[in-house]
């Protein structure tokens, strides 16, 4: 059975299309991994289907309950590890964790005794009468994992698990949430803009863009679906269709093309094409100035889907202000 | 509802424990009534205007003495209520509904930080009924408020207040009018927060109300000295029949007067009423997804 099934999912906010014809299912027991930079819609449809937003159109039911008819059927089976911490400073850990408790009315005991064992799973029990206040950025974020498993949900959200953690913190984290999906069989959402983080824990990923999803697989036939090395060339040139020409005549080149003053060209056995391919230039007159070869990597994998490197975000610090602006007046 | 029981009682125990676990904070809300009472309450000595000085009764004739004695106490009467009432008395009684106006407003704080924050998400992702995060709120607000009023009434009266209950329960009923008042109160404001988006706009609707609404009442001065358009809206300020009640029930002692303590605890009641029910379907649909 299908842990979650999103069919068609639309989701504005006034002109701003959040989410745009979402559709894909994510089995039981997966750890599935949303990719994609920041306001490319993956909190949006975490938001719809942990049951805080409404979608415009289409449809998600997660745990066979439909989120908008069946929210409350939903809320219980779900936990959600939010971007934010939101676990409280004033209280301690052990009081954390039975407030978690108590708002999905686990008895005193039972929560008592879970509470240990989700301490014990991320290693706090040390610090489970420490006020938080006290607590690193990292034990904040397992203790907010911790709270998120008080109720033994069937499936957890993690949005951003490791936004804004140091590298040590992040390692243990993604150790943790394999954890969980290995030993307790849980189902995992994640999202994230780390591709390193979506290519070390997830068993599937799909590829966000613009609210539209570009790419759905494993990470490992996302990769091999480039076809094999990347080469990225600086020419000097008159003509760009020339150069991509005079390159695809090569026998080991699958893929020639000129983005962003960039030769891109995926090959087969990168060492032994690359002396060849400059060599063929040079011989026509034209200067290489600059040379780089790339494994593939879901890096290459998102530049590949849709046309722009993750880090290099188009846009000004105006126009995501005002995106972020729309968004909070349209959801208020 | 047995559900509905816990869940308030979870989340009232959070917001409770956050406070009084921050004396601090505790502390300066308390220090603000405190300097109010001791630059109004002692510097402002209203009732002390109307007292002849012995030396001056003693240059009149003797039947004069007694005519302006008693031309005096009418006026004292008129104006508050009792002829033998001292004005820090009088503004110190005034001052516990304007510490329950101040705390019940910044209960609609924490729920914007609670959204700011991230864990009203938290919340709304469990399955907490809606009504159950908006009550826990109000009651905060409620349980604090009267806390305050309490130590405020104690400071007050280690400095000098002069209170004489009407009777065994009176400080009681003055309790219940102080509650109800922070009810309507608290659940106007929580309203309000959920609506708003950011702290900025909280404090600033806070900040446009507080003061009018003290001064439009008949907290640190009779409304009877008001000229006739304050007087209109300090008799339909909830505030005044709050700050009236609790002077009839703590302060006139014998000559309390039934009536008027029953139309206070009326329009109280309707006021807490009124404001409780439609704040509290006001910041449910603020909740609402959308």
């Amino acid at each position: 059975m299908s842990a979650i099934i999103v069919e068609r999912l639309v989701k504005s906010f006034g002109k701003l299309i959040a989410v745009n014809e979402a559709s894909f299912t994510v089995d039981e027991g997966e750890l599935f991994g949303f990719l994609g930079p920041n306001g490319a819609g993956k909190t949006t449809t975490i938001n719809i289907l942990t049951t805080l937003l409404i979608p415009s159109s289409g449809k998600a039911v997660v745990g066979g309950f439909d989120v908008v008819a069946e929210a409350e059927k939903v809320r219980r089976i779900i936990g959600l590890v939010p971007q934010d911490i939101t676990v409280d400073d004033d209280l301690t850990g052990m009081e954390n964790l039975m407030l978690h408790a108590g708002l999905y009315h686990l008895d005193r005991q039972g929560a008592k005794r879970r509470a240990k064992e989700v301490l014990e799973l991320l290693n706090l029990t040390d610090a489970a009468n420490r006020k938080v206040e006290t607590y690193s950025g990292g034990m904040r974020k397992r203790l907010e994992l911790a709270a998120g498993l008080m109720h033994h949900p069937d499936i957890l959200f993690l949005d951003e698990p490791t936004l804004g953690l140091d590298v040590q913190t992040r390692t243990a984290i993604w150790n943790y949430v394999k954890k969980l999906r290995d030993e307790l069989g849980m189902t995992i959402f994640l999202t994230t803009h780390y591709m390193d983080e979506a290519d070390a824990l997830c068993d599937r990923i799909a590829i966000i863009d613009h609210g539209r999803i570009v790419a759905i697989d494993t990470p490992k036939s996302l990769k091999n679906s480039l076809g094999g090395d990347i080469i990225e060339l600086e020419v000097m040139h008159n003509n760009p269709e020339d150069v991509v020409q005079l390159i695809n005549k090569i026998d080991s080149v699958k893929k020639a093309a000129f983005m962003d003053g960039l030769f891109r060209v995926t090959v087969e056995r990168g060492e032994e094409t690359l002396p060849m391919m400059l060599e063929t230039l040079l011989r026509k007159g034209h200067r290489v100035t600059r040379v780089i070869m790339k494994k593939p990597s879901l890096e290459e994998v998102f530049l590949e889907y849709t046309g722009r490197a993750l880090r290099a975000e188009q846009g000004s610090w105006e126009e995501a202000f005002r995106q972020r602006m729309i968004i909070q007046r349209a959801r208020a | 509802m047995r559900d509905i029981v816990v869940e308030i009682y979870v989340l009232l125990g959070r917001e409770l424990k956050k406070w009084y676990r921050s004396p601090f904070l505790l502390l300066m809300t308390i220090i603000q009534p405190v300097i109010w009472m001791g630059l109004f309450g002692k510097a402002l000595n209203l009732t002390g205007l109307l007292q002849v000085p012995e030396e001056l009764l003693r240059q009149l004739p003797p039947d004069a003495t007694s005519l302006i004695a008693e031309l005096f106490n009418k006026v004292m009467t008129n104006l508050f209520g009792a002829s033998g009432i001292d004005y820090f008395s009088y503004m110190s009684v005034g001052m516990l509904s304007i510490v329950v106006l101040f705390t019940s407003m910044s209960s609609g704080m924490t729920i914007v930080w609670d959204r700011r924050l991230g864990f009203l998400n938290k919340l709304l992702v469990s399955p907490v009924k809606r009504g159950s995060i908006i009550i826990s709120k109000v009651l905060s607000g409620v349980v604090r408020s009267i806390v305050q009023a309490i130590l405020v009434m104690l400071i007050a009266i280690a400095l000098g207040a002069r209170y004489s209950p009407a009777g065994p329960l009176a400080p009681l009923v003055a309790l219940s009018a102080l509650t109800l008042l922070s009810l309507g109160l608290s659940s106007l404001f929580i309203s309000i927060a959920v609506r708003l988006r950011s702290w900025e706009s909280q404090m600033a609707t806070i900040n446009l109300l507080n003061l009018p609404l003290m001064f439009a009442s008949n907290a640190l001065y009779p409304i009877k000295m008001m000229p006739a358009w304050l007087q209109a809206i300090a008799s339909v300020n909830p505030i005044s029949y709050a700050v009236d009640a609790v002077r009839q029930s703590l302060l006139m002692g014998a000559s309390m007067s039934i009536s008027a303590l029953l139309l206070d605890i009326g329009a109280l009641t309707l006021f807490a009423a009124l404001f409780t029910g439609v704040g509290v379907l006001v910041a449910d649909r603020g909740l609402r997804r959308g």
